[in-house]
């Protein structure tokens, strides 16, 4: 949904542009021009056990343009969480996911909405790639009704099942194992599509992360494990918790990719490329080498552990946002003025989300006792006095 | 070879069951006889047939036929896409089987005893059993954990705890315990159906008992309702709830009691979450005095929570205290004559509710 709103925006921005295009240049509109546009990665890919893609990406203006868009989007989204936080109108945790967008926005590109796509607890751009909106996700980070969990979930529990995204999970590592029964479950029902399971350096020690991945190798299930390794387990630097940091090569026997993750097009090479091996050969795993500017959560400052130079050089260096911008400019297809009056336009789309959030309602009470279980049966449940709090479960 | 004739053979006289129900039932309603391991075994077998989205998945299940040969023949009947046999990981196998949960296949995930379900515990609750209600009903999750729950014989501290209490306490699971075959069908197929996750905690020592089953429950569509507690057996002066094993301790102590002319009213919990409330404090408001029974430890148990629904409920119509039953407060030991002490037996379910019926002997000097 999100994305269908950016696609109606940028057909305003091409009317805008008409006047700018007869009196410059001649250029075709940007939101529907598929000529193709070969981009190269970063750097090459390195693989453990299988041929790398290769570094040549196809892609065109819209493509471009949609990439910019949704990160950009995701990115003024996330910074207006912080402040929402910092405001007490979201409570409990908040894992903010602004640096990682070439992860969301270029795995979405390679797949369908057949394909699955599960997560732990910095899921709010995720939610939002998979066709979730921005008011979806205000509403929900401040427990309003128009929340994507009406205000049950909170942000670690956003879900998507008409999208196939399977949340939103709390318990570090746990996703993983899910993501390979999605993946099973895809296999079962003979749907030719595959699960994306996302962890982080912090969970690719999990126990269960093997336990699943030994099964999903044994059953040849089209499980695509993918480490998003923003080098911080919490506090915890990557080469204080992995005796092996190179989580591309942790499989074993398992194939896996190394992929510059703050590359979209990288990252949308390596799940295509990885969408195809699942498909055939079974589980491979992808190491998004990324990057978060904020700390682990709200209540980590993010600069106790590393230096507020590596940050900044990060930022200048590998920005996904920027390196979008700059292959726009540099392909000519739109002006520094152009791609600024798009950042402002998604600035109020973000702060209309925030302001009708503000306005929805908390859930009513009665919601305290619904969706306890798919069927209730009728039984009885209590509140903190039973004597004064009790409801039939529907 | 041998394993697999004799297979084969059970597997033919397995099939020759049904076609002779129905001639049993143009004729007489004499109740057959079947073990509880054959009526887990024909429920699983049914709800397979009947539904291409369940599928099981535990260690042993398949080509060993099961540990305790629940799930026998069932590799073969449905294949090994639908009889899955895991390795020995039961943290990795049941979050891949709440995963399949959540794309909306109906897995019945075997713990080889509920012990092991301890190294998965994280998935049963927070992945399972919170899923609806974090997701304001987006994932439902469709499964079932089954699997020998409590002391066996012999076997030790680490293979003998019973989990009803545990897992009876979170919301969003459903947790059922079977005594007889008519139990172990009809709520092992209420299971399967019920979209929301149940654990299923059976009873090796009950595996190899007999029990006589009606036509309608060897029906394909018998099914018991999750919630309902069975009264197995009427009585005016006492009343006793026991779920498993213990349903037969509870009704043999009842037969004791009738002889000192004590009519003691036994409830089969059968449902341990949802608890049949109504039922139990209907009983207690008729009898006035309960006791509680359990194999498992008695701090915060089954018995606990019992006993204080019925004094929240029913307390002016109790005449004596609630009493517990219960497996001994510490670990299982394994020497014959501790591991005695250490479960309840039929004599303390007699004494404790000649107790409640103020008819006690003195109290036994503590050790």
């Amino acid at each position: 949904m999100a994305l269908s709103r950016l696609a109606s925006s940028s057909s305003r921005s091409a009317d805008l542009l008409k006047p700018l295009c007869s009196a410059i240049s001649l250029r075709r509109p940007i939101s529907t021009d598929t000529t193709p546009i070969t981009v190269e990665t970063s750097v090459p890919f390195t693989s453990h056990q299988c041929d790398t893609p290769s570094r040549s990406v196809q892609t065109n203006a819209k493509e471009l343009f949609t990439f910019f868009r949704d990160m950009a989007l995701m990115r003024r989204m996330e910074i207006a969480a912080d402040s929402l936080y910092k405001a007490k109108l979201i409570r409990g945790f908040c894992h903010l996911y602004d640096g990682q967008e070439a992860v969301a926005v270029g795995m979405e590109a390679a797949i369908t909405k057949k394909d699955c796509i599960i997560t732990a607890y910095r899921d709010h751009c995720t939610f939002v790639s998979r066709g979730g909106t921005l008011l979806e996700v205000f509403a929900e980070l401040m427990g309003r009704q128009a929340g994507c969990s009406r205000g049950k979930g909170g942000s670690m529990h956003f879900y998507k099942k008409d999208s196939n995204f399977y949340g939103g999970h709390g318990i570090v590592g746990a996703q993983v194992p899910l993501g390979c029964g999605l993946a099973f479950a895809q296999k079962y029902s003979k749907d030719e599509a595959v699960t994306f399971a996302l962890y982080g350096d912090g969970a690719a020690n999990q126990g269960q992360l093997f336990e699943a991945l030994n099964i999903s190798a044994l059953w040849d299930l089209p499980a695509i494990l993918v480490c998003e390794n923003n080098h911080y387990g919490m506090g915890t630097a990557e080469w204080r918790a992995a005796k092996s940091p190179a989580y591309y090569k942790r499989g074993d026997y398992a194939p896996g990719l190394k992929v510059d993750g703050m590359d979209a097009f990288a990252v949308k090479q390596a799940c295509t490329f990885a969408k195809e091996h699942a498909l055939k050969n079974g589980p491979i795993i992808l190491e998004m080498d990324t990057y978060r500017y904020h700390g682990h959560s709200m209540s980590d400052p993010g600069s106790t552990y590393r230096t507020r130079d590596e940050i900044t050089g990060v930022r200048q260096e590998r920005d996904p946002v920027e390196r979008i911008r700059k292959l726009i400019l540099s392909h000519d297809l739109a002006t520094e003025k152009e791609l600024k009056d798009i950042e402002k336009e998604i600035r109020k789309e973000v702060d209309d989300a925030i302001a009708q959030a503000k306005e929805n309602p908390l859930p009513e009470s009665s919601e305290l006792f619904t969706n306890v279980y798919a069927k209730g049966l009728g039984v009885e449940s209590f509140g903190a006095d039973r004597k004064e709090v009790r409801a039939i479960l529907p | 070879m041998l394993a697999i004739a004799r297979q084969r053979m059970l597997g033919q006289s397995f099939k020759k069951i049904l076609p002779a129900v129905s001639v049993l039932r143009s004729y007489s309603s004499a109740a057959k006889q079947i073990t509880v391991r054959e009526a887990l075994n024909s429920a699983l077998d049914e709800e397979m047939s009947a539904d291409p989205k369940v599928f099981l998945m535990g260690e042993e299940v398949g080509e060993y036929q099961g540990a305790y040969k629940i799930t026998k023949g069932l590799l073969e009947k449905y294949g090994p896409e639908r009889v899955l046999d895991t390795p020995i990981t039961e943290a990795g196998f049941t979050g891949i089987g709440v995963g399949a949960a959540y794309y909306g296949l109906k897995p019945v995930v075997e713990f080889m005893t509920f012990n092991f379900s301890m190294q998965a515990i994280d998935h049963i609750i927070n992945s399972a059993a919170k899923s609806n209600y974090m997701s304001a009903g987006q994932i439902s999750v469709p499964i079932v954990f089954r699997g020998p729950n409590g002391a066996a014989a012999g076997v030790g501290a680490q293979h003998s705890q019973c989990y009803a209490a545990w897992y009876a306490s979170c919301p969003g699971l459903k947790v059922l315990s079977p005594y007889n075959s008519e139990d172990a069908r009809g709520l092992l197929k209420a299971a399967i159906r019920d979209p929301d996750p149940v654990v299923f905690l059976e009873n090796e020592l009950l595996y190899g008992e007999s029990f006589p089953v009606s036509d309608e429950v060897l029906d394909s569509s018998f099914c018991l309702p999750i919630g309902k507690a069975k009264i197995e057996r009427e009585g005016k002066d006492v009343t006793i709830t026991a779920f498993s094993k213990m349903v037969g301790y509870a009704l043999k102590a009842a037969e004791m009691l009738e002889k000192d002319g004590i009519y003691a009213e036994v409830i089969n919990l059968r449902s341990i979450r949802p608890l049949d409330r109504s039922t139990i404090n209907a009983s207690v408001r008729k009898t006035n005095r309960l006791i509680t029974v359990e194999e498992g430890f008695p701090q915060h148990g089954v018995g606990a929570e019992i006993c204080a629904s019925v004094v929240e409920e029913s307390f002016s119509y109790l005449d004596a205290p609630v009493e517990r039953i219960a497996g001994a407060d510490v670990p299982m030991p394994y020497a014959a004559n501790l591991e005695r002490m250490a479960v309840p037996q039929v004599e303390d379910i007699v004494r404790a509710a000649k107790r409640a019926c103020y008819r006690s002997v003195p109290l036994a000097a503590t050790a």
